[in-house]
């Protein structure tokens, strides 16, 4: 930044900031290499040298062995319904709490934001009796549901936060014209707040793409793909080149997405973290 | 670790909201809002509020789950103080917290201090290589590190090379009792560091250049610098990033499950496995309700009191 900065202090920082991206990466890349390692080796890939051919046969085996057809699937149908399904609720209502007032709205906002804090666990136990009881145990609906609840608390305080930052004159406007509250939320607010709502959407899509606690206390046979996975690495321990090609193929959807979806990411997770 | 990225930013915009500006008056006062309310608020009423209640009331039971619970009145919270498995879990969940929490700041505050020194050409690109251990499937990254903790790994080759080999434990570091936890710390700290570093480096470059300026004036050298203006000028970012990894530590669940199973024995149970361990495994439902309304309290007051902490730091 000053001229002061001298050669060695500017390529020293590279070669810091360099070296902390191989550490975050080393593991990932390691154990893209480990997968393709022959598989069913007695000893593991060391990770400092390629694999002597590249396997990737093993790719077709783990996602045979490890029944990933089955899980994908289940991860896919629950992120498409549950992706619009809590981002069109926390619109809703996160556009009633930014633009209305009403008895007691300040009270249910706060009941929503202690979601963020409530920790699964508090729960876990009643709900899995609840889910039980509404003969909802491994079914995608268990996980839809949970998941969309679980999501509502951030989705509105994140919706909220968006409709808010909107200029006063754009509702004046829509009023002046007459247009409903339904019509002026769907006609001006949702176009004005789109960058939001698809960072909204994105972050929503990783959260239940992730998801494992909730499937592994409530489905059996529908496993979404951490939950495969995890079952999968418990049943080959010994074949390393295996289980690593099953964790390739579970993080490659949400590494796409992350790559492609950027900037909504660093969004979400910076100015969310950081602007509130 | 077992955050993901909406989780994450849900937990900052907890801490963040006290700190949003005063309330614009939204519009007139409209019933109508209790409609647009009202669908979101059932289903998380139903799914959260609601069995939040049952497991209060659960908790003061005896129960297995499948004959009927007698009632023990707060048995199952004065476990807290006398059950053994319960102490070592939260001793577990407190050494984890060095490594999930407090050494990927204090790394992350240092590389900020010194990377923000000059001006990083391709930053976005490095971001996103931080990022990734962070947004990356947890169980899948838990998998690649089974491999980087194996006898044979990279981890263990490497000290070999170095002549260190007689320290590679022969189950491997997670299978040994002594490395075990560590090693899931250091896993832990693989996936928050960079997290914190570009939250920091992003906090950095909104401190004014000339506070750093009017700094140098005074002859101030990089460490006083350093103490005098970068980290006060960090104070938002260091709240939220304390109470979030706290948080998280808290809840750690997935890399438990999938790295040990917390073993070897008990050597890396923590709460949340304890939750699920005496819920499926041993049959003690009641326990496992009190236990998840103990994290939860927990969990409320750490964040009540970490933002107490910070305000006043900030008020001093």
């Amino acid at each position: 930044m000053t001229t002061t900065t001298s050669r060695t202090q500017v390529t020293f920082n590279y070669l810091l900031i360099i070296l902390c991206s191989m550490v975050a990466i080393y593991p990932l890349v390691g154990v893209f290499l480990a997968s393709l390692y022959p598989a069913g080796t007695s000893t593991s890939p060391s990770g400092f040298a390629l694999p002597p051919t590249f396997a990737w046969h093993n790719y077709v085996t783990a996602w045979q062995e490890g029944k990933f057809a089955a899980s994908f699937t289940t991860s896919i149908i629950v992120a498409a319904v549950m992706v619009p399904a809590s981002v069109v609720l926390s619109i809703i209502a996160g556009y009633a709490f930014a633009t209305m007032r009403f008895r007691g709205s300040k009270v249910i906002f706060y009941l929503f934001i202690l979601g963020l804090i409530i920790p699964t666990e508090a729960t876990i136990v009643p709900l899995y009796y609840d889910v039980r009881a509404m003969g909802l145990l491994d079914t995608y609906w268990a996980l839809i549901l949970l998941e969309v609840s679980g999501e509502l608390a951030f989705g509105i305080f994140w919706m909220r936060a968006a409709f808010l930052s909107a200029p006063p004159s754009l509702l004046e406007a829509a009023r002046i014209d007459g247009a409903s509250s339904w019509k002026t939320l769907w006609k001006i607010m949702v176009p004005f707040a789109r960058p939001a709502i698809l960072t909204l959407a994105v972050l929503t899509f990783a959260d239940s793409w992730n998801e494992f606690f909730l499937a592994l206390v409530f489905t059996i046979n529908r496993m979404t793909a951490p939950a495969g996975l995890a079952s999968f690495s418990g049943r080959y321990t010994t074949d390393i080149p295996l289980v690593s090609a099953g964790a390739v193929i579970v993080a490659i959807p949400i590494l796409v997405v992350f790559i492609i979806f950027q900037r909504e990411f660093m969004r979400g997770m910076l100015t969310g973290a950081v602007k509130g | 670790m077992d955050e993901t990225p909406g989780a994450l930013a849900a937990r900052a915009g907890a801490v963040g909201s006290r700190r949003t500006k005063p309330e614009r008056l939204p519009g007139e006062a409209r019933r109508i809002g209790y409609l647009y309310v009202a669908p979101a608020f059932l289903l998380y009423a139903a799914f959260n509020l609601f069995p939040l209640g049952q497991g209060i009331n659960v908790s003061f039971y005896d129960w297995d789950g499948i004959t009927t619970g007698s009632w023990v009145g707060l048995g199952n919270y004065t476990e807290f103080f006398t059950d053994p498995a319960i102490r070592s879990g939260y001793a577990h969940v407190m050494v984890l917290m060095l490594f999930y929490s407090f050494m990927p700041i204090v790394i992350g505050l240092f590389l900020a201090a010194v990377i923000s020194r000059i001006r990083i050409r391709g930053l976005t690109f490095f971001r996103m290589l931080l990022f990734l251990p962070l947004v990356i499937t947890d169980v899948a990254t838990a998998v690649a590190w089974i491999w980087m903790y194996d006898v044979d790994g990279p981890i263990s080759t490497a000290m070999r090379w170095m002549g260190l080999g007689h320290l590679v434990p022969s189950a491997g570091w997670l299978g040994d009792f002594n490395t075990a936890l560590p090693a899931v710390g250091v896993f832990g700290m693989w996936g928050q560091f960079g997290f914190c570093l570009i939250l920091f480096l992003a906090g950095v470059m909104k401190i004014p250049a000339s506070l750093y300026e009017a700094a140098r004036v005074d002859g101030a050298n990089a460490v006083r610098e350093f103490f005098a203006v970068t980290l006060p000028g960090l104070r938002y970012e260091l709240q939220v990033v304390l109470v979030l990894t706290v948080i998280g530590t808290l809840g750690t669940f997935d890399e438990i499950y999938v790295l040990t199973s917390g073993g070897p024995g008990h050597a890396t149970t923590v709460p949340a496995y304890l939750v699920w361990q005496r819920m499926f495994l041993t049959g003690q439902v009641g326990s496992a309700a009190a236990l998840g309304i103990i994290l939860m309290l927990i969990v409320f007051a750490v964040t009540y009191g970490l933002n107490r902490l910070m305000e006043r730091e900030a008020e001093a």
